[in-house]
């Protein structure tokens, strides 16, 4: 096994360590405006007295510095990134071109909708996309991020019980849930309840039955589940919710495994969220902008959130019996008035850029290209985790869909955890898998490859994942001290989360 | 890994530490060494009223976040306030400095369900 030499890392200082008093990257162009007198604009009381502390650098410094620190990072660009339910796939480029493109890339959000038909329509079709993939009846594409669909689909089957007069209070989530299900019932106002799995890893529909009652609003579930496992048990346990008159979410973090082979509507569900930056190929930023769209079922559609972009049938154009003129006398607006609808939940139409993006995607892969994407997550997840089970335990072996989880507890034995594990990959030159959850799983590490691995690359995992077990058992003490290629070695967690430094503050000489 | 004797446990992993009809509750060694770097405790307020197997706080460690459940009945009537600014407490003596709170019982019936030193080192080597 090749591991990853770098090359010597020197210490980046801060921006502010190479601040000199009276160095500019910029000047300011001379005013040509009348100056406002600042004291009378927003009165003497709030004007600050002493200078903001700003780093003071010339411009190839400024350039220099964070140059120097894009090169420590660490993406889908620079390699395998295999991080269970986050679904790091790699983001074509095409998009980025397309995003660029002038009438895509200079609109701006007050202008005329007349003059942004172009960017509505795209709007209108994703959110018809999203409608033919997830089977739902209506799609709203305000929400921001998928956390934020999650509040947003509870906050809609909220408003729904209000609308009849109902008071639930109880939301159940499954034991292995992604962590903001239970914080987004809470953020919505509910009480949130777990129910265990089965030994299946999969929901206990005896537990499930017996936590439903009158006063359960929603099941929040995502189907695959966390351990990557579809629940095959899906009709039973919708029915049993929609029995005591409770709605289905669907949390789509793991849409990809299922992309055009079984559907959320189809399986009964009454709300789902997609995760664009998973499914479909945006990028996962540095927190953002994101967009999180949720579908619903007819029942529910009056209460999405706003804007719905509609297609309006022009009837009042001279058709002259050209199909291309038909096709021209579709108005594309801005829907805002859906009088029980929950408000708005983001500024504007929501993230136009990442939503282009996933559209871009959609259209070009088409229906059998997205199949094809869940064919191959399933087929790379199944190979990587049959080529790891001799080495590694795993808790839940069955067939899996776009991810599984591995445990950590042989190398427990020889004194290596699956913290230790993870940061020893680091040496290897991949990205450690997700770590401790879901938190059914002792020492769990969630391996997602995703369908755009090459079987090389998965391979080269494979062996460093093999090497690494073989270390812990021979040599436990280079896994526990590991990374030791990377610019810095093991952080100190507990006291970066005891006592964070987030503010800099000059040393004082 | 220890266990003391005379104290009483749940399967959740708490201890507790019967002094009258007070109950000093905590988390065990084998949890805190599970949880790894503990940094930071959530716990009641004193005067709160607890349900014995509800919640009634939470452990934050570089790894998750865990609730913490009572293991016993009864209204809070000290808090380890040293945990505010120590979480390191837990992992460093989880039987002694690291103790959460006291808990005046309701119910000391309620500690016959609670397991021994031997019988919680069997279900946690499980």
């Amino acid at each position: 096994m090749r591991m990853r030499t770098l090359a010597p890392v020197q210490e980046v200082p801060l921006i502010f360590e190479r601040s000199r008093s009276g160095k500019r990257a910029y000047d300011v162009p001379p005013l040509d405006v009348p100056p406002v007198d600042l004291e009378a604009a927003v009165g003497k009381d709030r004007l600050r007295r002493k200078a903001p502390l700003l780093p003071e650098v010339s411009e190839p410094e400024l350039v220099r510095h964070y140059t120097a620190l894009s090169t420590r990072n660490y993406g889908v660009d620079t390699g395998f990134y295999p991080l269970g339910s986050c679904t790091m796939k790699y983001n074509p480029k095409v998009h980025e071109t397309i995003a660029r493109l002038e009438g895509f890339r200079d609109v701006h959000p007050l202008a005329p909708e007349e003059t942004v038909q172009g960017a509505l329509e795209v709007m209108y079709r994703l959110q018809e996309a999203l409608k033919a993939i997830t089977g739902m009846d209506e799609v709203s594409l305000a929400p921001a991020a998928g956390s934020h669909g999650e509040l947003v689909g509870l906050k809609i089957i909220a408003a729904y019980f209000r609308s009849r007069g109902e008071r639930r209070t109880k939301v159940v989530v499954p034991d292995s849930a992604h962590g903001t299900n239970p914080a987004s019932a809470a953020m919505a106002g509910f009480q949130a309840v777990s129910i265990p799995s089965d030994e299946r890893g999969s929901v206990d529909l005896e537990a499930l039955k017996a936590a439903l009652d009158e006063h359960v609003a929603a099941l929040m579930l995502t189907n695959p589940n966390t351990l990557g496992l579809f629940e095959t048990d899906i009709v039973e346990i919708v029915r049993a919710v929609h029995d005591v008159g409770a709605l289905v979410y669907y949390d789509g973090a793991n849409l990809n495994a299922i992309l055009g082979k079984s559907r959320p509507g189809d399986m009964g569900f009454d709300v789902v969220h997609v995760n664009v930056h998973k499914t479909f190929s945006t990028p996962h930023g540095g927190g953002g902008p994101g967009a999180g769209p949720v579908g619903v079922k007819a029942h529910l559609a009056p209460f999405l959130p706003v804007p719905i972009v509609r297609a309006v049938r022009e009837h009042a154009l001279e058709r002259d019996g050209d199909g291309d003129a038909a096709e021209r006398a579709v108005r594309y607006r801005l829907d805002t008035d859906l009088p029980r609808s929950i408000g708005r939940v983001r500024g504007f139409a929501g993230s136009f850029g990442v939503l282009l993006r996933a559209y871009a995607y959609i259209r070009s892969l088409g229906a059998e290209g997205l199949r094809r994407v869940a064919e191959d997550a399933v087929l790379a997840a199944n190979y990587v985790m049959h080529r790891l089970k001799d080495v590694y335990a795993l808790p839940y072996d069955r067939i899996c869909k776009h991810e599984f989880v591995l445990s950590g507890r042989r190398q427990k034995a020889y004194g290596v955890r699956t913290s230790d594990i993870a940061k020893r990959l680091m040496d290897y030159g991949f990205h450690p898998p997700t770590i401790y959850f879901p938190l059914i799983v002792d020492e769990a590490l969630m391996i997602e490859p995703t369908e755009t691995e090459s079987k090389e690359t998965l391979d080269a995992f494979i062996e460093a994942m093999r090497a690494i077990a073989k270390e812990a058992e021979e040599n436990p003490h280079l896994v526990r001290s590991a990374p030791h290629t990377t610019p810095v070695g093991r952080l100190d967690e507990a006291l970066a989360a005891r006592q964070p430094v987030l503010v800099y503050r000059p040393s004082a000489d | 890994m220890e266990f003391p004797a005379g104290l009483k446990y749940s399967k959740e992993h708490e201890w507790v530490r019967v002094d009258g009809t007070k109950a000093y509750i905590g988390i065990t060694d084998f949890a805190q060494d599970e949880l790894g770097d503990i940094v930071y405790v959530e716990l009641p307020e004193v005067g709160a009223e607890l349900v014995a197997g509800e919640s009634f706080g939470s452990v934050e460690s570089v790894k998750t976040v865990s609730e913490l459940y009572a293991p016993v009945s009864g209204k809070v009537v000290e808090v380890n306030g040293r945990l505010a600014d120590e979480p390191e407490l837990v992992n460093r003596a989880p039987y002694a400095d690291g103790w959460m709170i006291v808990v005046e019982m309701r119910d000391p019936a309620e500690l016959e369900a609670l397991l021994d030193a031997e019988g919680y080192r069997a279900h946690v080597a499980e």
